[in-house]
């Protein structure tokens, strides 16, 4: 399986041939607490790095969630809205957000495992 | 970290950091907004079977001297002077213009009156009733006494009394002696214990050592609160609110409607004769998107209120909100739309509770 990388806004990526699937991380999922409702983009929108493009609404609070990368979006996953308790059970798994096509090489500063660890303990 | 220094502790604190508590800054304090367990659990659990809160933020008080009832009811429209020995009340304190200045809990405890008050407005409460005290009544804070809740349909069983609903009176709880209503804030069955400070940590450890009971939060307090259609000091209630437009004229009492003799009457007399501009209403969102406090709300594209408290209900399993509406939009159907993100969702006015209360009357 590709390499895992983070952004500072804590959403997770992996490029697979091409494409790259995102979700927000385990730490994000942990301080948001039971997520109850999600908001995806839609299909074929054109995103910078760093703009609006989902919503995550917990118990207790609502959260953006960023585009890691720029790129155009070209899948989201369809059961999320109807199951988004995924986002806390399996961040990384089950709980993908949407899948985006990069425009050109990956920004340098998204973090590996490691990397992001040491920056969560920072916060 | 110079913020979280500043802030006050409850008599619970290090028994909240054991329990896993995640701390937050609320009304002064640090307090535990969940436990591990999640909100949603703890919501579920207090409606289930039985959940213990820590309220020790708020302010507790007593008033003492001959006339102290007559006192109170300056400041307030609730019928104090007619509160029987062993029975708390639900008021308001209003000020000159009709405003609510905070709304609390007024109990008769023979030979004087117990109140409880919000956290955050203890500091204008108390020098306000001070204020309007004759010679021989005296108000005295109680901040060497902690508050705990005990919520939830498995409490009656666990801490057998013989108070009914809105029943108050001295006790012993796991051999500690204690002040204890049965009320609360969840619309559940339960008990509030006022307890000595130094015996908060044992009283707190032996509810939660009895067989279903789990700590929770602010968060499920907030969730639980809100689907009893229950109000909110600072969210619904506000000093330019009156208990007309709040929908609260039912914590008045008849004979202080008859007198008047309370400040801000003549506001609360005209808005009863002539119905208020606007008024608390509950909101059910439809679909499933939660609609948080300060959303605009729009009838046929027109500003006509706002959102006050709004979340997700884990029982009803769904967004309920409450909010104030001009009064042509406040019947329970009426449709309306709430402002998301620049985008309208449709909604409707809804009666409260929206989960029933299940108080032992």
């Amino acid at each position: 399986m590709a390499e895992m990388k983070f952004s500072k806004d804590h959403e997770w990526l992996r490029l697979e041939g091409g494409v790259a699937t995102v979700g927000i991380t385990d730490h994000a999922q942990n301080a948001l607490g039971d997520v109850v409702f999600v908001d995806l983009p839609e299909v074929g929108r054109v995103v910078e790095a760093g703009e609006s493009v989902a919503v995550v609404e917990s118990v207790k609070a609502a959260s953006d969630v960023y585009a890691p990368i720029a790129g155009e979006i070209v899948e989201v996953n369809a059961a999320l809205p109807d199951n988004p308790g995924a986002i806390n059970s399996e961040p990384t798994g089950s709980g993908w957000f949407f899948r985006i096509k990069p425009a050109g090489e990956l920004p340098g500063d998204l973090m590996d495992a490691d990397s992001y660890a040491r920056f969560v303990e920072t916060l | 970290m110079a913020e979280t220094e500043s802030l006050l502790q409850t008599p619970l604190n290090d028994l909240h950091k054991e329990l896993g508590g995640r701390m937050v800054p609320f009304a002064g304090y640090s307090m535990p907004v969940q436990y591990p367990a999640g909100i949603m659990a703890e919501h579920l659990h207090c409606r289930s079977q039985a959940a213990l809160f820590d309220v020790s933020h708020m302010g507790q008080a007593e008033l003492v001297g001959d006339g102290a009832a007559a006192a109170l009811e300056k400041l307030t429209p609730a019928d104090v002077q007619g509160l029987k020995p062993g029975r708390q009340r639900y008021g308001l304190l209003l000020n000159a213009q009709g405003g609510i200045v905070d709304d609390f809990m007024v109990a008769n405890l023979g030979d004087r009156l117990f109140l409880v008050v919000n956290a955050s407005r203890k500091h204008v409460d108390l020098p306000l009733i001070e204020s309007v005290l004759p010679a021989g009544v005296s108000l005295r804070p109680l901040p060497d006494r902690a508050l705990l809740a005990l919520q939830g349909p498995g409490v009656a069983a666990l801490v057998p009394t013989s108070l009914t609903f809105m029943g108050i009176a001295a006790m012993q709880i796991a051999g500690f002696d204690v002040i204890a209503s049965r009320s609360g804030y969840t619309g559940e069955d339960g008990l509030e214990i006022s307890v000595p400070a130094e015996h908060a940590v044992g009283l707190a450890k032996a509810l939660l050592a009895m067989p279903g009971v789990m700590p929770a939060g602010l968060g499920a307090r907030d969730s639980l609160r809100l689907e009893a259609g229950l109000c909110l000091y600072g969210n619904d209630l506000d000093e330019g609110t009156s208990p007309v437009e709040a929908n609260l004229v039912w914590s008045m009492g008849k004979r202080r409607r008859m007198a008047w003799d309370f400040v801000g009457a003549e506001r609360v007399r005209d808005e009863l004769d002539n119905g208020p501009k606007r008024l608390r209403v509950g909101i059910k969102p439809e679909g499933r998107q939660p609609v948080r406090a300060h959303s605009e709300i729009r009838a046929n594209g027109a500003t006509v209120g706002e959102v006050t408290s709004g979340g997700f209900g884990p029982s009803v399993n769904g967004p309920v909100a409450m909010g104030y509406v001009a009064r042509e939009h406040a019947a329970d159907g009426t449709a309306l739309d709430l402002i998301v993100r620049d985008k309208p969702l449709p909604a409707r006015v809804a009666p409260t509770p929206f989960q029933p209360h299940r108080y032992a009357r």
